[in-house]
Formats: C-alpha cells, structure tokens, sequence
C-alpha cells in the first residue's frame, strides 16, 4: 500500500519533469520554426499585393497593411506575438490567403490524422513479423521479411504510390487514382480512396517496427529467463510470447513517436501524389507560395505531435516494464 | 597467476592484423545480398562520377521529332521523355546529381552533427544540456520536413539543396557521437593523455575522435541512402535541383504527367532510387557486421 503509494508520487514527478522538459524543447522548437521561416526569400506583403492592385497603393498604404500583419515589428516581438496566440489556439493568418491558419488547420488535420492514425495502426503488422523473422532466424521466411523490410525502407515513398497508382488504378482499374471524400458524406467511396494513401504512409513504419522487432527478439531470446523457460518445459508459444515478446516488445514501443515522424514525413508526398487535401500538401503548398504563417502553424503542430507521442510512450514505458524506475 | 596471464597474452598476439582483416573480409562478403549491395554501389561511384562515358546521348538535348518515344526505339534504350530527350542517359547524369549531392550534404551533416556530439559528449554539463536539446528538438521534425522548409528558405539549386539536406540531417550523427564520446572520454589512455599535459582540444581530436569513428563511418554509410532520398524527394517537389539538370527525383515528377501511356517515365528512375539507397542500406550493415557487431542495436 505503502509502496504503492510511493509509485504514484515518484510516476507523478517524473510526468511534471517530463513535461517541463517537453516545454523547454518545446520553446527551443518555436524559435527554430520561427526563424527558418524568416529565411524564407521574397517579402510576402508583394506576394499579397500582387493580387490586388499594386500600381493603386500608396507607400503609406503598403506600410498600413504590413503593419496590421504585424510585418513591420522587430523579429522578438513578431515572435513573442506568435508564441503568445499558439497558447489561445491561435495559428496567425495567411498573408496568401487573409484567412486565420487555424481554419485551414480544423479542415486538413482531421484528414492527416485519419490517414496517419490509420497508417499508425497498420505498422503494427510489422511486430508479428519481426518475431516470426526473429525465431525462425536464417530460415527462407527469415530472409523473405527481413529483404520486404529492407526493400519498405528504401523505396521512396512518392515513388511507391505512383507504382501502386499505376498497377491498382489505372491497369487493374479496381481504386481511385486520387482524391479525397469525407468518410460521413461517402463512406465506401472514402474506404477505396484511402487504401492506396494508407498503405503507402504504412510502408516505411511497418518496415521500421519489424526491423526493431526482430533485432529486439534476438537480443531477448539470448537472455538467461527464456533458457530458464525453455528448461521448465514451457511450449514454443509460450516462451516466445510470455517470456519473449513482452520484453522484446519494450525498445519497439518506444519507437512509435518515430514512426510517427516516418508518417508525417511521408505525408507530404502521399497528400501530393493522391491528392488529398490534408496538412502534408497544405505545408508543399504554403512552402511554394511563401506563406509564413502557415508553415509555421504546419511544422509547428507535427513536432508538437511528435512530441506529445513521446511523451505518451515513455509514461507508459514503466507500465510495461516494471523494472524500469522512473527518474 | 602469472600462468594465465601468459596464455591470454599467447592468445591474443597471434598476429591479429592478417587475422582481422581476413575476418572482416569473410563477414563482409558472407552475405550475398551485401556483394549485391558493394557491387550497386561501386557501378553508381563510376557511374556518377563519369556520366559522359555511359550516356548514349547529350541529357539536355531535346529532339521534337523523336518525343515520347518507347522504351526500345532506335537509339533510345528506355525511350525519350515529353520534349524528346533521352531518358537512359537522363538517368545516367542524375547519378551524378544524386552522387554529388549525397556526398556533399552527407559530409556537412557528418560534420556539423560528429563535432556537437564531440564538444556535447566531452564537455558534458551545462554544454552537453544545450546542444543535446538542440538536437532533441530538431528530432522531433521529420528531416525531409525540416530540409524542404529550409530549401525552400535557400530558394532552389543545387547548392541550396546539399545544404538543406545537410543541416536538415545533423542531428542523429550528434546523439550517437554524444554517446559514444561520453563512454569514451572515460577511458585511460584519456587519462594517460591528459597526465602528460595533453589540452582538451589535443585530447578530443587525437584520442577521443579516432577511437568514435567507426560507428560514424557505419551511420555515414547508411545516411548515403537517405540522404538520396532526401535529395530525391525534394527534386520531386520542385524545391530541388532545379529543372534543366537531370535529377531522379525530378525524372520521377516529370514522368508521372505520362504515366498513363508513358509508365517508364516515372517508374524507372524511381526504381534506379530505390536500388541505389537499398545498396547503400546494405553495404552500411555488411560494415557494421564486419567492423562491430556489438553496434547492431544502437545503430
């Protein structure tokens, strides 16, 4: 009781430490977002201008509207300003489009996050064979996961959909070649739209995780408590899950916020390739238009993600492995 | 005592050089997919570094009359793409871009990430506290991410991409070079160094670098594919190498328009893609096998 009590203190420590922690690298993402986006060339007031009536304006007026962007302040206070409206949800506005970023973020986050979660769950697959690769080590099953793993992690991924593109949509026939319809308006049409995004998106995490897996595997199978449970008599089946995976499982689970990264990257070719109007081709989009405001809000929200996902991970970390100690 | 003592000695002083390299050599080469791998590796040096030898044809130059030939045509092994150019040798010189680009930006990331790991891992404190969250918080984009915005930033071109994909990739070479330097900075010939009034910086770049190397040559080895890719994927969106030169990436953008009558457009440079950056992947474990298997979980 005592003891149980005394978990929970130091657990709750250890998440207060981890979040500040979070919120330090958090601080240090802000500024490097912030000032990657001041590089980007070109001044977006003449961007803005240029689809209005450039000739008509005064200098004066020039100056008014780059101040109500807030374009004309120092690079601190432009900054603070940002920072302080991400803390009220506020993303800022797109110089392109004078829309608050936050509208285009409720629309294409959902989509990413439906496509990316989905591709998160499919990655899983990549666990049952990297332990299958890992017991049955040198075999032919061995060889075939190992080299499809190896293969997933190098094709690159605008590539593959293209590839897929081409045999499941335009000779096959049986998919659409892009697009996007909300799954409430169309539900199967969505269903046949996503297939080839998702899969594609799964590729590189369902390799990565079997890699891990079965690296993972190898290295439990070798301990002292699998010979133990072999030696009690212990059925193949229960070695390898009870004693095996459950160990061998741990350094996987904590590269899922790395799968994560894998899916977010892969999302700007996905959503491009097919498409499909999520966060991944909204950033291609406001990166080729010069659009500060919403590269900022795009980049910003992937690592903020990334970051909570980690977070997650390593609190859940001692759930799965007692003897892990929270400091 | 002395008795054991001997026999260790007897046993490691059998003459190691010959016996390592032999081992190195049979771990190396013992898997064929690895010889595949050397072998792809090698044809894209020579390749990339001698575009003209191999290239039927003149990358640039576009020929109307023959436009959107199939692959077959006379003249032209893999066809030609939408204004008439040949594709094979098209392909040819984007190894050149891709070789030249992978090693550029792979040196500058190698660089830039081993010396904040070296001064990170050496100095450790307050140093160690400011760079590693540097890193930590650059590992929470995607590396393509971070290239594109800074491609973008740069503006398109060749320079501006290597620098991109080499600032943009930095940051593993840091945590792993961290680690490796932490570990051995606590060595004694650091020690030893030090007691004979050897500085810190003598100490870093003599004892600690070299021994940190070897893993690094691995990471580099492995970084070469992604770093194609990196450099594949922005061609591909248009923030790369800039049109007129021949880049995989951009082959790959450039044929999907015709993918429809013309799929050999798009999916033969992406397959050159994916066999280079395989290769690569597969040389990188050949050498971590052969030069320290104990990496085999770290890297």
């Amino acid at each position: 009781m005592i003891f149980d009590n005394l978990k929970g203190v130091i657990l709750g420590t250890y998440i207060i430490r981890r979040v500040l922690y979070m919120l330090l690298v958090l601080i240090i993402v802000t500024a490097i977002v912030f000032i990657l986006v001041r590089l980007l060339p070109g001044d977006p007031i003449l961007v803005y201008l240029t689809q209005q009536d450039v000739e008509s304006l005064t200098i004066e007026q020039v100056a008014k509207i780059r101040h109500e962007f807030g374009l004309d302040r120092p690079l601190v206070v432009q900054y603070g300003k940002w920072v302080g409206g991400l803390l009220t949800g506020d993303f800022g506005i797109s110089v392109i489009r004078q829309t608050p970023v936050t509208v285009d973020v409720k629309q294409r986050l959902p989509i990413t996050l439906h496509l990316g979660a989905l591709a998160l769950v499919i990655s899983l697959v990549g666990i049952p064979a990297g332990v299958i690769a890992a017991v049955r080590r040198g075999g032919w099953l061995d060889q075939l996961v190992t080299t499809l793993g190896n293969l997933g992690v190098t094709a690159p991924s605008f590539w593959l959909a293209i590839f897929l593109i081409y045999i499941f949509g335009l000779k096959l026939g049986w998919l659409p070649i892009f697009g996007y319809t909300s799954p409430f308006r169309d539900f199967w049409l969505n269903t046949r739209e996503i297939i080839l995004p998702v899969f594609c998106l799964a590729v590189p995490p369902i390799a990565l995780m079997m890699r891990l897996t079965r690296s993972s595997m190898l290295e439990v199978m070798r301990q002292d408590y699998i010979r133990t449970a072999w030696s009690k008599g212990l059925k193949e089946r229960g070695v390898i899950i009870r004693h095996g995976l459950k160990n061998g499982l741990i350094p996987v689970v904590t590269m899922m916020g790395m799968s994560l990264i894998h899916i977010f990257g892969g999302s700007v070719f996905i959503e491009t390739v097919f498409n499909i109007p999520g966060m991944g081709r909204l950033l291609v989009e406001a990166v080729r238009s010069l659009d500060y405001g919403v590269v900022q809000a795009v980049i910003f929200i992937m690592a903020i993600m990334v970051m909570v996902t980690n977070l997650l991970i390593d609190i859940s970390w001692g759930w799965l492995d007692p003897r892990i100690r929270y400091k | 005592m002395s008795a054991d003592s001997n026999q260790y000695t007897a046993i490691t002083e059998i003459p190691a050089r010959v016996n390592e390299f032999r081992r190195f050599c049979k771990v190396f080469f013992g898997r064929p997919v690895v010889i595949f791998g050397a072998i792809v590796v090698i044809l894209f040096l020579i390749i990339g570094a001698f575009p003209g030898l191999f290239a039927p044809c003149d990358p640039l130059e576009a020929d109307f009359a023959d436009r959107l030939l199939q692959p077959g045509a006379m003249g032209h092994l893999l066809g030609t793409d939408a204004i008439g150019r040949d594709l094979l040798s098209r392909l040819i010189y984007g190894a050149r871009t891709a070789l030249m680009v992978g090693v550029v930006a792979l040196s500058m990331s190698a660089i830039i990430g081993t010396m904040l790991g070296l001064i990170a891992g050496y100095y450790g404190g307050a140093t160690n506290s400011v760079i590693m969250r540097l890193v930590d918080a650059l590992m929470c984009f995607p590396a393509i991410l971070l290239a594109l915005t800074i491609a973008a930033a740069l503006g398109a071109g060749l320079t501006n991409v290597m620098i991109a994909i080499g600032i943009g990739m930095m940051a593993p070479y840091a945590r792993i070079m961290c680690g490796q330097v932490a570990s051995a900075r606590e060595n004694d010939y650091v020690l030893a160094a030090r007691s004979l009034g050897a500085g810190n910086l003598r100490i870093m770049f003599l004892h600690v670098l070299p021994n940190c190397l070897p893993p690094m040559i691995v990471v580099m080895t492995m970084n070469m594919g992604i770093t194609i890719l990196a450099e594949a994927g922005l061609s591909f969106l248009g923030v790369g190498v800039t049109p007129p030169t021949p880049a995989w990436g951009s082959l790959v953008y450039e044929g999907y328009t015709y993918l429809r009558s013309h799929p050999f457009l798009s999916l033969v440079p992406g397959l050159a893609i994916m066999i280079v950056v395989f290769a690569f992947n597969m040389v990188g474990d050949g050498l971590r096998d052969a030069l320290d298997p104990r990496l085999r979980g770290i890297i």
